[in-house]
């Protein structure tokens, strides 16, 4: 989705790219570093970027969280040699498609006027979260 | 309303070839402003692989021995409920067949998963990113060129992991991933690379090779039971095995398979079933990682202090997605963009989808080449069938060897397979060609961020043959 996004927008020089790495403090888990790249100072806030980050993190932790629906999920898959992730939809890919939604939605409305792309982490292997910086030809609304 | 104005072109949407009339066809489905056929991304996959069904499986360019593990198991089975079940129907139940039944057909379903699925391959890193690694790291000023430190530190739980660079894929492997060399692939949880099922076990089809194992114990040792209960009973009233034997030749097959096989097989998942709960792979437990060798406390950052739940991570996690996206289709920018290997590799990854015939001899010649990997003796306890390996390479293969009764024995870890495979590929050659041809009829396994589509399967199926078979025609 994010790829059309950027076919739609006329084409604009790429200035950089700033790539925002995993966090692995707590292991395996997918979660993204909060850590405010210094490229984006003069484009965006550093509270709303923070809290993008944090709202992907808490769905990333959704996505992978162990609990009793995804027990049963899993103990029934087993049941059934798994077959049933043939026909099923898994709780992963409901929450992807969530999480490229969202996304979409900040992409729309705030970063898309600042000149800056997110690219969705899962195009990138789920290692890291691409801001493209696009060159600032006009002043931002 | 004011749109922002970003009118300077992009200078590599001037390098997108200006669209040339089609030869011939002019009703390909997905044709937009370019003649050729839009790629999908598994055609240019850079690592050694093979996919079938226009992407949906996907298996290690050397299938090992998975047509032998196959082999094996139907004509154990077969023999099985063509000389032992109607006998024992007769004179003990009928239940036999059916958990028989039961248990074979779980043994193939999850045989097939786990050589099918992706096992959690991370996808390399895009020069972008490569470059913005290497700039991080380079950041003294120096100028001269420099490989990048091998090693970064994080901290994980409070226990401090040292996270490698994988130069091939050019990005610090994530924590628990490994780079498995007969695939060429970061495999993420990297287990090991499993021969007898021709692909790697990793995070995304670790459950289903643990599932294979135990129950393929479980039918072995059925079947060894059986056996044996089949022929003590025809051997009853003094009549001796021997004639027991001459009645039912099957049986002494499947005896001297299963005779050889349970054991190997139950020591294997009993070693993953102590890995599961510990919520450790393969490649640690040989390395040592966590096992405090170097005199330092250290324990597994990973487990969570509870057998259950380190069983219900492993085995009953949200499954995790593909995220090589193997059927995503080339935007046409990146097609350009990507590295000089990839460009020369649609050719050869379509040729060798069809020929599979002439890419295995020409790995085989590759591997013949190779000299024979270092002979380390096994270690003589039975579980541990994984052979220890000194970080030549990260690839470790459980070896089950169900000919061989004395634990490793002599048998080295891939030398052995590639050594003795000349007889053995050129046999299975011809059935690689017909699977190939047959492309079997399992939809995908794992369900990459686009939806599945088993409604659309055939028919998409269908235009993978037309796809496949076209492609050497550009």
């Amino acid at each position: 989705m994010t790829h059309s996004l950027q076919d739609m927008r006329p084409q604009a020089a790429v200035a950089a790219k700033v790539f925002i790495q995993r966090d692995y403090t707590n292991g395996t888990v997918c979660q993204f570093q909060t850590k405010f790249p210094s490229e984006l100072e003069t484009r965006i806030d550093k509270q709303q970027f923070e809290e993008t980050v944090r709202m992907l993190n808490n769905l990333y932790a959704e996505a992978e969280k162990l609990g009793s629906q995804s027990y049963i999920e899993g103990c029934l898959a087993c049941l059934t040699a798994y077959t049933v992730f043939l026909c099923m939809e898994t709780h992963y890919e409901k929450m992807l498609k969530k999480i490229a939604k969202y996304i979409q939605e900040q992409n729309d409305k705030i970063y898309a006027p600042r000149g800056l792309l997110l690219t969705d982490p899962i195009e990138r292997g789920l290692r890291v979260i691409e801001v493209t910086i696009f060159e600032d030809r006009s002043l931002t609304r | 309303m004011k749109n922002c104005e970003y009118q300077q072109i992009d200078p590599q949407a001037l390098s997108t070839p200006t669209p040339t009339p089609p030869p011939h066809q002019g009703n390909e489905p997905e044709k937009k402003t370019e003649p050729k056929r839009p790629k999908r991304k598994w055609e240019v996959f850079p690592g050694k692989n093979r996919f079938y069904c226009d992407g949906r499986l996907i298996v290690a360019r050397q299938s090992g021995v998975l047509p032998l593990t196959v082999g094996l198991i139907l004509v154990t089975s077969g023999l099985f409920f063509i000389f032992d079940c109607p006998f024992l129907v007769k004179h003990l139940t009928s239940c036999i067949p059916v958990i028989g039944g039961v248990l074979f057909v779980f043994v193939i379903i999850t045989l097939l998963q786990t050589s099918f699925t992706d096992p959690g391959i991370l996808p390399r890193a895009t020069p972008d990113e490569a470059a913005d690694i290497e700039k991080q790291i380079d950041n003294t000023g120096n100028t001269s060129y420099r490989p990048p430190p091998r090693t970064k530190e994080v901290l994980i739980n409070q226990q401090v992991v040292k996270l490698k660079y994988c130069f091939t894929c050019k990005m610090f492997r994530p924590p628990r991933t490994s780079h498995c060399s007969l695939c060429d692939n970061c495999v993420e949880r990297f287990d090991h690379h499993c021969p007898w099922v021709g692909n790697c076990v990793g995070k995304r089809n670790y459950r289903f090779f643990y599932t294979f194992i135990v129950s393929l114990s479980f039918l072995t040792a059925f079947i060894f039971g059986c056996v044996t209960t089949h022929l003590a009973l025809r051997a009853q009233g003094g009549k001796g095995l021997v004639f027991a034997l001459q009645e039912s030749p099957g049986s002494a097959v499947e005896l001297v398979i299963c005779f050889f096989s349970v054991w190997s097989i139950l020591g294997l998942s009993g070693f993953h079933t102590y890995l599961v709960a510990s919520n450790l792979t393969t490649n640690e437990d040989i390395k040592g990682s966590w096992s405090g060798k170097s005199g330092e406390d250290v324990t597994n950052p990973y487990s969570h202090k509870n057998i259950f739940i380190n069983c219900c991570s492993v085995l009953c996690a949200p499954m995790p997605p593909s995220l090589i996206d193997r059927r995503g289709f080339l935007p046409a920018d990146e097609s350009a963009q990507t590295g000089g290997t990839d460009i020369e590799l649609p050719t050869l990854a379509t040729k060798s989808e069809i020929n599979v015939c002439t890419q295995g001899t020409k790995g085989l010649l590759e591997s013949a080449a190779l000299p024979p990997l270092l002979s380390t003796s096994c270690p003589q306890g039975k579980p541990q069938t994984a052979h220890p390996c000194p970080d030549i390479s990260p690839a470790v293969n459980s070896d089950p060897s169900p000919e061989l009764s004395t634990g490793c024995g002599a048998h080295h870890r891939a030398s052995s397979h590639r050594d003795a495979s000349p007889p053995r590929h050129t046999k299975t050659r011809s059935k690689k060609c017909k699977r190939a041809a047959l492309h079997i009829s399992n939809p995908a396994f794992d369900a990459p961020v686009s939806p599945t589509s088993p409604d659309t399967g055939p028919g998409s199926k269908g235009r993978g043959h037309k796809g496949a078979s076209f492609a050497p025609l550009h």
